[in-house]
């Protein structure tokens, strides 16, 4: 066995060693939390130590892998066994929109956001199948670094700096909200404040030690999240089932809500309620219809309530609220319009009978079945597509020390995201069972604990209202927010508050470690592909690095700028990042191991018309910028903008490289060099 | 640095098992999704089918397939004589 084998086993044991102490000081550290929660540490408490014991953690581990060294900074070294590579990947993937929004946003949609589950989970087979190997006997820094390489001059690298850039940026503003959103909640800091305490860790991690460091820190970050995620969907699962198993068992608990919602679609108090919505939704728009007239009037209604309130000395609850309906009255018609849109299409949507859970493709006729089955199929193809273009994740496989190894890499970086996403399904089915079964019909005067306590918190997470006066919840009078089913998970199923704790450092861990490695992306293609490759060819090592350190820095504040500013929709964010990633990225990287013949400028005009169309289509169908349904292709909706970018890109790419002359035999031998993991006499492109 | 025959036919064989695999993986995806609605008109304990193919029994596939892919391309480098240096 050769030296460097030797130290690479010597490594793997230690690094063995090192995260089994980590993970049984952790339970250790949960134990003595529930143990002083029995003697009566406050729920505040509880929160700060989650908080600052783990962003400490990440700080220490970011510190001690602190280095200046360009492969330790960009590649950790290459020497990241494959099974933590896994891990960290997984760390890499899971955003706070998979932890915290996944199984809501599968409680709300049913069948239909099993989308989200297959695409980002199957979009490894062409990570593992089409890219990994190759991209890391190619072995570089950057994805820039392998479009630049494989197609030749500085054109192609600059598209694939924009295109990083464009993506990464606008997932990682998502990641930034979803920080600042967990630690204000659970330690009642500001918002704003909780961004930056959250940018803290993420910084000194990355800052420090780059890929190195941010590599480390998300191994420790999985297993937090993945204890965080499995504990209480275990314990409800053994609560409503008796099986601890809540994969296996689920399909015996959807049967009951399946029968539970004929039940409440045929209920006559429930179609009591179901109308006054029905109501609600037709004045909405009436007045929406009566604009800008409406508006006047409208204004002068609310005000005149409240005037008539203090007149009468009515009790002070209710002055306050219509104090506060004048305060929140849109400020002009534009606005007001707007608002009652939105405001009627929760009411029409109120005014339906419960989705059923199991049904593929709700829609009124065939055709509207069709169209939502085209959607459905078209986010799965975007995801999965965006998955094996996204820098941030495909960077990961050039850490580990082989081909052999990145190959394998692939399979547990799959496994370890396969553990949640395969659970999210069935704790969507476990929650809805207790709020079909033991929510609705409940008083008011006596909501399930968790209820009470959470519609208190956050109205926007969980609002129940009595629209009938009879005194009992029924289903159409629950509001849920996606993320309430996760955060409530702990409290449902009964358990202690340390639970809840745990799971808002898992989503806090899921949070940080996408942004780390989002950022590091950003600030690598600036630093590396940008600076060093395209600008000052021959700086030095100590220099790019420092170079790179301070643009992110740089990067990280003009994101948590963006952030503060509350960007819009942020699940459409994430969707348009994996559309504009396919679009851009897929079809030039894919073509470029598997087809010799292309060529520089089908790779230029392959990659700007995929990315344009992508652009041009979300630009004319999304409402944010102005576009309409109408604009649509096939009626696909804005976020699957990609399913006509990479096709376009792929054909684009062949009938431009048909074209024009074949490429060199230098790149030949280059896309030679990486179809073989070991050829005699071979190239070498690895950068050191 | 020329490619001999055997070189090629590692290729060749590498591209049939990613074709094969691909093709799987289409299935399990785009075409079962295609059909989930008629799927569903059956039950498997106590799941309906269409439900649990795309929530539960498609990800397992995708393990599976990538697991098998590492498994015989790594036995394959050897067979051809293309693996790299021990590494573990």
């Amino acid at each position: 066995m050769s030296q460097a084998a030797t130290g690479h086993k010597a490594f793997k044991a230690q690094l063995t060693k090192y995260y089994s102490f980590y993970t049984g000081g952790f339970l250790v550290f949960l134990f003595a939390l529930a143990a002083a929660e029995q003697m009566g540490m406050s729920r505040q408490w509880i929160g700060y130590w989650f908080l600052f014991a783990t962003i400490g953690l990440y700080a220490g581990i970011g510190i001690m892998s602190r280095t200046v060294d360009a492969a330790e900074y960009y590649v950790a070294g290459r020497r990241v066994p494959a099974f933590f590579n896994g891990m960290a990947t997984g760390a890499d993937w899971m955003s706070a929109a998979s932890f915290i929004g996944m199984a809501g946003t599968l409680y709300l949609t049913g069948f239909d956001g099993l989308a989200f589950v297959m695409g980002w989970t199957g979009g490894y087979c062409l990570v593992a199948f089409l890219l990994a190997p190759y991209l890391r006997k190619f072995g570089q820094f950057t994805i820039p670094d392998f479009l630049g390489e494989r197609y030749g001059g500085n054109v192609v690298r600059s598209v694939g700096i924009f295109a990083a850039i464009l993506c990464s940026f606008t997932y990682v503003v998502a990641q930034i909200y979803g920080v600042g959103l967990i630690t204000s909640r659970f330690t009642g800091l500001e918002f704003g404040i909780g961004v930056f305490v959250g940018l803290g860790g993420i910084l000194v991690c990355s800052f420090l030690g780059g890929m190195r460091a941010v590599t480390w820190t998300q191994v420790a970050q999985y297993i937090i999240l993945i204890i965080a995620y499995m504990t209480p969907v275990v314990w409800l699962s053994v609560n409503i089932t008796g099986n601890p198993v809540p994969q296996l068992a689920y399909g015996q608990v959807l049967q009951k809500v399946t029968e539970r919602e004929k039940e409440l679609t045929n209920d006559p108090k429930e179609i009591e309620v179901r109308g006054l919505f029905k109501q609600r939704a037709e004045a909405l728009d009436t007045k929406i219809n009566d604009l800008p007239a409406s508006y006047e009037a409208e204004k002068a209604a609310v005000s005149k309530k409240l005037e008539d309130l203090i007149a009468s000395s009515a009790p002070e609850e209710q002055v306050n609220a219509a104090r506060a309906a004048v305060d929140a009255f849109p400020k002009s018609p534009e606005a007001a319009k707007a608002a009652w849109t939105a405001a009627k299409s929760t009411a029409t949507a109120k005014s339906a009978p419960p989705r059923p859970h199991a049904q593929p493709f709700p829609g009124k006729d065939e055709a509207a079945q069709n169209i939502a089955r085209n959607n459905f199929l078209g986010i799965v193809f975007c995801m999965m597509f965006g998955t094996a273009a996204l820098p941030h994740i495909l960077m990961r496989y050039y850490t580990t020390p082989s081909v052999r190894q990145a190959r394998q890499s692939v399979f547990w970086s799959l496994f370890f995201i396969f553990l949640l996403y395969f659970t999210a399904p069935s704790l969507a089915v476990l929650a809805k069972y207790d709020v079909y079964h033991f929510l609705v019909g409940s008083s008011f005067a006596d909501l399930p604990a968790w209820a009470a306590n959470w519609a208190r918190v956050d109205p926007t997470l969980l609002s129940i209202t009595d629209m009938n006066k009879d005194g009992i919840v029924q289903l159409a009078e629950i509001v849920l927010g996606t993320d309430i089913i996760v955060l409530a998970t702990p409290e449902i199923a009964g358990l202690p508050y340390v639970v809840s704790g745990l799971v808002a450092a898992g989503g806090l861990a899921a949070a940080l470690s996408t942004a780390d490695g989002l950022l590091l992306t950003i600030a690598n293609a600036l630093s590396h592909d940008l600076y060093y490759k395209m600008i000052d060819p021959h700086a030095p090592t100590g220099r790019r690095v420092s170079v790179s350190k301070a643009l992110l820095l740089v990067v990280a504040f003009v994101a948590a700028y963006v952030t503060s500013l509350k960007p819009g929709d942020i699940l459409f964010l994430v969707g348009a990042a994996f559309s504009l990633a396919a679009s851009a990225f897929f079809p030039a990287l894919v073509l470029g191991v598997f087809w010799r013949r292309a060529n520089k400028w089908g790779a230029i005009t392959g990659m700007v018309a995929g990315l344009g169309v992508c652009m041009y289509y979300m630009y004319t169908t999304y409402p944010f910028f102005g576009g309409v349904a109408a604009n649509q292709w096939f009626h696909m909706n804005p976020i699957s903008a990609g399913v006509f970018g990479v096709p376009v890109g792929i054909i684009t790419i062949v009938v431009v490289s048909l074209l024009t002359p074949e490429p060199s035999k230098k790149v030949q031998e280059l896309v030679d060099h990486v179809r073989y993991p070991h050829l005699r006499g071979d190239i070498d492109t690895q950068a050191a | 640095m020329e490619l001999s025959e055997k070189h090629r036919q590692y290729w060749h064989k590498n591209l049939l098992v990613t074709a094969i695999l691909l093709v799987i993986w289409f299935v399990v995806t785009f075409v079962e999704g295609w059909y989930a609605r008629e799927l569903n008109a059956f039950t498997f304990f106590g799941f309906p089918f269409g439900f649990y193919m795309s929530a539960q029994r498609s990800l397992i596939v995708y393990v599976v397939l990538i697991w098998f892919y590492a498994r015989y391309m790594n036995a394959l480098d050897m067979e051809y004589n293309v693996e790299e240096g021990e590494d573990e």
